[in-house]
């Protein structure tokens, strides 16, 4: 490698475009599309009656409005279970159009085209849709409890229902000198980025073609799904993911009933169709997480250290699982962190609700498992008088433990085997960078003043990277550019530069010549999708493993024309010459041009790679056997398993005597993804998982009332953090290669949200001297926690 | 029949003209009937600021105006926050240079805003960056870097000045 891009904080090369107003998200491209809106239901539980559109065939701007019973074949089929699992023996997924039921306030029942979306919602205010309404299932307890059922063919409302352990942790309990039991509860919140979903799609009938552009993190598999719901051949289809507006996991899902919905309505119609989300719509008919209620039983010995871990819980999946069970398998592994449990027992109930549907959060049930886990620790310390850190310290798995093997299954399907990591030098980084040790200093001044503050900590381990695959494809183009196309998407980690910067590094070329695209089916055909902190890991590593194949084969074609031994070549700049030997040279655009012998020249350049330009063995073809030509090669990356990147923050706050305002005074992050390709953008995820977590912890709830209306479905009423709700965030890293690929990578996306609730749970426990067991937490439930326990600080 | 309207506007310095029905939000005419998408409409009730624009240098949430209601209004869209030559304008750069911003859909309204502040207090401290920016929703960055761009706009528009 010559040119050392890898590491540096490389300003982002996408930014330009973005900041002048030339994005190109989902509802700045087809301007003259036809648009959608769709009468959605009001009722959490119902019957669908009758659906009169009587009223609404006069509305100027009308042009087609559909039910479920204009809908056939597969289209007429319930939307795909995306992630099957022998433990999800009652997997429910909605219709693209209800059929009969609804089971949630904002299903989608009728969908109207018509000239825009303005007279499309003229179309829908005028239909008269008839339901019976049915008893509403809200909440974990009353899910339960089960005295009335979301699917009448689900028992108990259970969906799944999953044990996984390791050695006898009941056992193990019972015999432990030191017993705790606590119950942890987690609220819902999401993901709401701050574009909502959004389709359009075009039909070209002389091509029998359809191309899709969908505000998704899956485009290849957005791809599949509507080849297969809408009966055409996969080759036919044609999926873009625009820039999108942010994801954090609601994105992940697919295909949403408005991408199969607006895709066939282009066809059936023969029009350009779009439909783009709007907020109440994004609250009520897209995806929520994060609820669910932990039962944890710890046993331990007297120095604290964990003997037993037994933990069940309940997970809200709302009223259908096309995501499968994926969020409680997180937090049933990942709950453990950096920590060995002794003997290990989980149990999770998924169960249904008549909410809105359940996905992956960033964070995807890592959060929750943290705030189980590290509430526990607060525990073990309180009940034995010992330093909070230092009972996680006794804990941890040594760096010369490593790799570690958890002996359980994750969410991939392979073994939980920690990779690497080095917790104690992490946690030694995180107590320095707070001032851990000089915190009852602090304290001690601030009470003299009449303040109340508390310092609290949380660490965590996060599997990232986990397979199938990506891959990556690169190509030296005559000019001595690069190009650059991966499958999976972006929505803003910044894969533009990152990507290049790999491409840019192994290949030896200025970074401004390597031009990256993502998740378009046209430029690279097979992906999975950019969740799960993955993209940099998976193709990342698939677009170096491209990169070194045309290298090498540059190296090759170069040492032919330069007569010398490819061996003894570099590229440096874009230039490739003998070492040590400036003057024998020759350019990688030429190299290029070599590299696909012609008969046709198109320009000087493309000339001298013509039949009659250069002298060439006549007893050889032109394309050697087993070579193909042009300056290019497609590269995957398939891990063995997840690589675990972990971290730790912590949290000074303080709470106000009389009003209960939680104020954050310092934050602290510690993180460890491995090896950084650009610290800028890293530091970035981190800071923006972090606002997730203040968000999480202190703010963001989906307030339901008990007929299932979600009572807070606006930016009103909804508690984003502004700037002023998020601290100013101290970082410091650790960087512990992984051994499981050559780039020695992590992912860092979820990171900085994952110790959010437990770590502000701590300081605020620290801060008011009783245990805080449920979050989000809002001064007026922390004003009402003081009146139940009068132990507390005063 | 929907009555229509002709809606005449200067847009960042260009005299621009639509015939609109009355209840076209502004954010829409900008976006749809004028082509300039550089405004985003992240929650079109006023809460996000992704569409704030300015108008007559102020700023407004476009998502909460008519069209019809702002004829004859002078208009600045991220797209005029631009140098002439199409470049990027002090707080772009600054936004650039701090990276102070992921996935870019709340950033036009930052960018307007900021512009605007600017132009009133040429000189803030970090605490008042941060309220500057305290009335827009972003979810990907954290804000850190864009309370860091709010300061470094002001000294890259010091620089011109000086």
């Amino acid at each position: 490698m010559t040119t050392a891009m890898m590491g540096e904080p490389i300003a982002r090369r996408e930014d330009p475009r973005l900041l002048s107003g030339k994005g190109r998200f989902l509802d700045d491209l087809g301007r003259y599309a036809l648009g959608v809106a769709f009468v959605r239901s009001p009722h959490a539980h119902a019957r669908v009656v009758d659906i009169d559109v009587t009223g609404a065939l006069e509305v100027q701007g009308l042009v087609a409005i559909y039910t479920y019973d204009d809908l056939a074949g597969p289209l007429a089929e319930p939307l795909p279970l995306l992630i099957p699992h022998p433990a999800l023996t009652h997997g429910r997924t909605p219709y693209a159009l209800a059929k009969d039921e609804v089971n949630h306030v904002g299903e989608a029942v009728v969908m109207v085209v018509a000239s825009d979306r303005y007279a499309a919602e003229d179309v829908c205010d005028r239909i008269r849709v008839t339901y019976e309404v049915l008893t509403a299932v809200v909440g974990i307890e009353a899910a339960r409890e089960a005295a009335h059922l979301v699917h009448d063919d689900v028992p108990g409302n259970l969906a799944a229902h999953m044990v996984q352990e390791v050695g006898d942790a009941r056992a193990a309990i019972d015999a432990a000198p030191h017993v705790l039991e606590l119950d942890l509860d987690v609220e819902r919140s999401a993901s709401t980025p701050l574009e909502g979903k959004g389709v359009y799609a075009r039909w070209d009938a002389d091509d029998a073609s359809l191309r899709v552009y969908t505000s998704t993190q899956a485009s290849t598999s957005v791809r599949a799904a509507l080849a297969a719901k809408l009966d055409l051949p996969p080759d036919r289809v044609e999926v873009v993911a625009p820039d999108v507006g942010g994801g954090f996991g609601v994105k992940i899902v697919h295909p949403w009933p408005e991408e199969v919905l607006v895709s066939w309505a282009a066809i059936t119609l023969g029009r350009e169709v779009k439909w783009v989300e709007d907020r109440r719509e994004h609250f009520v008919s897209s995806a929520h997480e994060r609820g669910q209620l932990h039962h944890v039983r710890v046993g331990f010995d007297d120095d604290g250290r964990l003997l037993g871990l037994d933990v069940t819980f309940w997970h809200d999946n709302g009223s259908y699982t096309p995501y499968g069970i994926i969020v409680p398998i997180v937090t049933a592994t990942q709950l453990l962190g950096p920590y060995k449990p002794g003997a290990y027992r989980v149990e999770f109930s998924s169960l249904y609700t008549n909410t809105v549907l359940v996905t992956p959060y960033r964070g995807a049930g890592r959060p929750q498992g943290c705030f189980a886990m590290e509430r526990t620790m607060d525990a073990i310390a309180a009940e034995l008088g010992l330093d909070r850190a230092e009972v996680r310290e006794r804990n941890f798995i040594r760096p010369e433990e490593m790799p570690y093997d958890h002996g359980l299954l994750f969410q991939d399907g392979r073994p939980l085997i920690y990779d690497s990591g080095d917790y104690p030098a992490s946690m030694e980084k995180l107590k320095k960078l707070v001032g851990w040790d000089a915190f009852e200093s602090y304290r001690a001044e601030a009470r003299e003043q009449g303040r109340r503050v508390g310092i609290g900590l949380a660490c965590y381990v996060e599997g990232t990277g986990v397979g199938p695959y990506e891959g990556g494809w690169v190509k030296v183009e005559n000019d001595g550019s690069v190009v650059v196309a991966t499958g999976l998407t972006t929505q803003g980690q910044g894969h533009q530069t990152a990507f290049a910067q790999i491409a840019a590094d192994v290949l030896g070329v200025p970074l401004d010549r390597v031009t990256v695209t993502t998740g378009d089916t046209r430029r690279f055909r097979y992906a999975v999708g950019t969740f799960a902190s993955r993209a940099l890991v998976m193709s990342g590593n698939a677009i170096a493993a491209a990169a070194r194949t045309v290298r090498e084969k540059a190296l090759r074609i170069a040492g032919e024309a330069l007569e010398a031994d490819a061996r003894d070549l570099e590229i440096v700049d874009g230039v490739v010459r003998v070492r040590g030997v400036p003057t024998s040279s020759i350019q990688l655009s030429t190299v290029a041009v070599l590299s696909n012998p012609l008969r046709y020249a198109f320009d000087a350049e493309s000339a001298r790679a013509t039949q009659f330009a250069t002298p060439a063995d006549p007893d050889k073809p032109p394309v050697a056997e087993g070579e193909e030509p042009g300056l290019e090669a497609t590269g995957y990356y398939s891990p063995p398993r997840a690589t675990f990147a972990n971290g730790m923050h912590a949290a000074i706050v303080e709470t106000d005597p009389d009003t209960a305002e939680i104020r954050i005074l310092r934050y602290c992050v510690v993180h460890d993804c491995g090896t950084l390709v650009n610290p800028r953008i890293v530091e970035g995820q981190v800071h923006g998982g972090v606002a997730q977590g203040v968000g999480g912890a202190l703010y963001e709830r989906m307030v339901y009332d008990s007929a299932g209306q979600l009572l807070n479905a606006s930016f009103m009423d909804f508690l984003m953090p502004y700037s002023t709700e998020v601290p100013t965030i101290e970082t410091d890293h650790l960087e512990t290669p992984s051994p499981l690929n050559p780039l020695g990578v992590k992912g860092a996306g979820e990171a900085g949200v994952i110790p959010g609730m437990a770590v502000f749970a701590s300081a605020i426990s620290d801060a008011e001297g009783f245990p805080i067991t449920r979050m989000p937490i809002s001064p007026s439930d922390l004003f009402h926690l003081r009146a139940t326990h009068p132990e507390g600080a005063s | 029949m929907t009555d229509l309207h002709d809606v005449a506007l200067t847009v960042n310095g260009v005299p621009r003209s639509a015939r609109v029905p009355a209840r076209r939000l502004l954010s829409d005419f900008l976006r749809h009937d004028l082509g300039l998408t550089g405004t985003h409409v992240g929650c079109e009730h006023g809460v996000c600021g992704a569409c704030t624009v300015l108008i007559d240098g102020r700023p407004v949430r476009s998502c909460l105006l008519f069209a019809v209601s702002v004829a004859g209004a002078t208009i600045t869209t991220v797209e005029g926050c631009c140098e002439p030559d199409g470049s990027l304008g002090p707080v772009q750069q600054a936004f650039w240079d701090c990276h102070g911003l992921q996935c870019g859909f709340c950033t036009p309204g930052f960018v307007t805003t900021v512009t605007a502040y600017l132009d009133e207090n040429p000189d803030p401290t970090q605490d008042e960056a941060r309220e500057a920016i305290a009335g827009n929703l972003c979810r990907c960055t954290g804000y850190q870097n864009i309370v860091a761009s709010v300061l470094r706009a002001a000294e890259l528009r010091r620089e011109v000045r000086a």
